[in-house]
């Protein structure tokens, strides 16, 4: 790593956007840096981050369904130099959510994707193991989405 | 000539040495492990979709059901995310509270970990006893002061749910005074142990690059010779006013596993004794609208659990319940590095990785 001391995610997110004009990069107002970026070019750009931005740790991969679409979240850290976070985020398709793998850059990203694709449906294509995890094969649905119908009726109802 | 061939071996769901119902399809030739493929998933309960269900507050008690040594952990993690996602200040008195409970369930999980890594490696259920008792002693404290001894539920948005009773301090700090000569008892019964050692040293070794590329956070990383603790790195609560040293070693081996967990309830011991003797009087909670609605919004909040990075992600809609709620699980993510770990040792040796590595099956499963 050449870079100093001194720099921070701000930086690096800045510097992504001119390093990737054709990714689609995008800052997300939230309360950690946050960046959209287009599926088709996440691998490109995690392959930056992690060698050249230093960001090594991969924290988390988490899904989310919003009802028009479904975002998947990659938290980066680094625990070399410190820094972070910096999240990436994609939005996909709710009719056909695919985005590439991330388990070639991190190996930590094997089961967390295998959870998201087990709860939520999203393919993570290239992915070497792509199996449910939590829920046995044959389950029927996908249970994070919003529109899952399988949830049996409540043993009580409540006023709240 | 004689033909050898491999033979498949289902340890568990249940069985005694994997903590819970957690199933390793082992391929073994002879006593030699040639591949693991743990199958994980029978406690699964739902908790991020039973989240949606309810209120914020509702999922608290869910907290304590994950990682259900140390629910006090847990519920710190969950209350500084929402506290995050909605810009709610705590207390001083509450955040010592806070770091005393987090603190003190470090020391419980570490307990537990020895312990039981010690009964799975033949020494059955004599160290485990020991720790045990010890841990009693934190639970009556636990009792005291949340009711409940293992599911808390103590934690609240902006602070804690009661205060401290009157003989809780005392206690706390009597405790904690006699507490290193326990680590020093353990210790020289188990730390120069020549079986413990010949059984420990230079197994199951995690080298440092892959466990980062493998997102392994806690004492398992801390072994493996990176020093990198959420809290110092990013501290959270009021971690950035006590004195403690991060330890880390450099072997990364089941070895150096046992042993960073006995120097952090040192370091663990030393954080109480400075928040026992600083605490101040005053509020214990934020006073909050009784129909918590936090504005649209996300938030990530991390915490340093006793097993790794426990974070989570709060998404909220505005509305009074949590549109997701993303738990960031430490010991499901540890655990997947396992068939890496462990492949080309012998059986009993597969064993003492797996409980080096301290996995609760509350908080892979959800």
């Amino acid at each position: 790593m050449t870079e100093d001391a001194t720099i921070t995610t701000q930086h690096i997110v800045d510097q992504l956007g001119s390093a990737f004009p054709q990714a689609g990069i995008e800052p997300v107002a939230a309360k950690d840096p946050m960046v959209r970026v287009k599926p088709e070019h996440l691998v490109e750009v995690a392959t930056y981050l992690r060698d050249q931005a230093g960001l090594d740790y991969l924290s988390h991969v988490t899904g989310i369904d919003y009802s028009d679409r479904i975002e998947v979240l990659y938290y980066l850290y680094s625990m070399k130099r410190h820094l972070g976070p910096l999240a990436l985020r994609v939005s996909l398709s709710r009719e056909n959510p695919q985005v590439p793998s991330l388990v070639s850059l991190w190996s930590g990203a094997d089961w967390q994707e295998r959870e998201v694709y087990d709860l939520l449906g999203v393919v993570f294509t290239a992915h070497p193991n792509l199996k449910r995890i939590l829920l046995w094969d044959g389950f029927p649905g996908y249970p994070l989405r919003k529109d899952f119908q399988g949830e049996p009726e409540p043993p009580f109802r409540h006023s709240y | 000539m004689l033909k050898t061939d491999t033979i498949v071996v289902n340890m568990g769901p249940q069985h005694p040495s994997t903590h819970g119902v957690f199933r390793m399809v082992v391929t073994l030739d002879g006593e030699r492990v040639v591949n693991v493929d743990p199958v994980v998933g029978y406690l699964h309960r739902g908790v991020e979709k039973l989240a949606e269900r309810g209120t914020y507050l509702q999922f608290m008690p869910l907290t304590d059901r994950n990682d259900y040594i140390c629910a006090m952990n847990n519920n710190l993690g969950y209350a500084v995310a929402v506290e995050k996602l909605a810009g709610i200040a705590v207390p001083e008195r509450a955040e010592y509270i806070r770091v005393i409970m987090a603190e003190l369930g470090r020391i419980v999980n570490h307990l537990i970990l020895v312990g039981f890594l010690l009964n799975d490696l033949g020494a059955f259920f004599t160290p485990v006893l020991y720790c045990l008792r010890e841990r009693e002693k934190i639970l009556d404290l636990f009792e005291m002061a949340s009711g409940s001894r293992m599911t808390c539920n103590y934690m609240r948005f902006g602070g804690v749910a009661a205060d401290l009773p009157e003989e809780f301090l005392p206690r706390a700090r009597k405790l904690v005074a006699s507490f290193p000569a326990f680590i020093d008892e353990l210790e020289a019964l188990l730390s120069t142990n020549e079986i413990l050692v010949a059984r420990t040293r230079g197994v199951g070794v995690l080298p440092a690059d892959a466990a980062i590329n493998g997102s392994i956070t806690g004492p398992m990383l801390r072994a493996s010779g990176v020093r990198y603790d959420i809290r110092r790195v990013e501290p959270y609560s009021i971690y950035d006013r006590f004195d403690f040293q991060v330890p880390a070693l450099e072997h990364g081996d089941s070895y150096d596993r046992y042993m960073l967990r006995i120097l952090e309830m040192r370091q663990s011991v030393r954080i109480l004794e400075q928040a026992l003797a600083q605490i101040p009087a005053g509020e214990i909670q934020t006073r909050l609208p009784k129909a918590f609605r936090p504005a649209p919004g996300e938030a990530y909040a991390r915490t340093e659990s006793p097993k790794g990075e426990l974070g989570y992600y709060v998404v909220s809609d505005g509305s009074g319940n949590p549109y997701r709620i993303k738990i960031r699980p430490p010991s499901f993510i540890n655990i997947s590095i396992l068939s890496q770990m462990s492949v080309g040792w012998k059986v009993a040796d597969l064993i003492t990785i797996l409980g080096s590595i301290d996995i609760i099956l509350g908080e892979v499963d959800r």
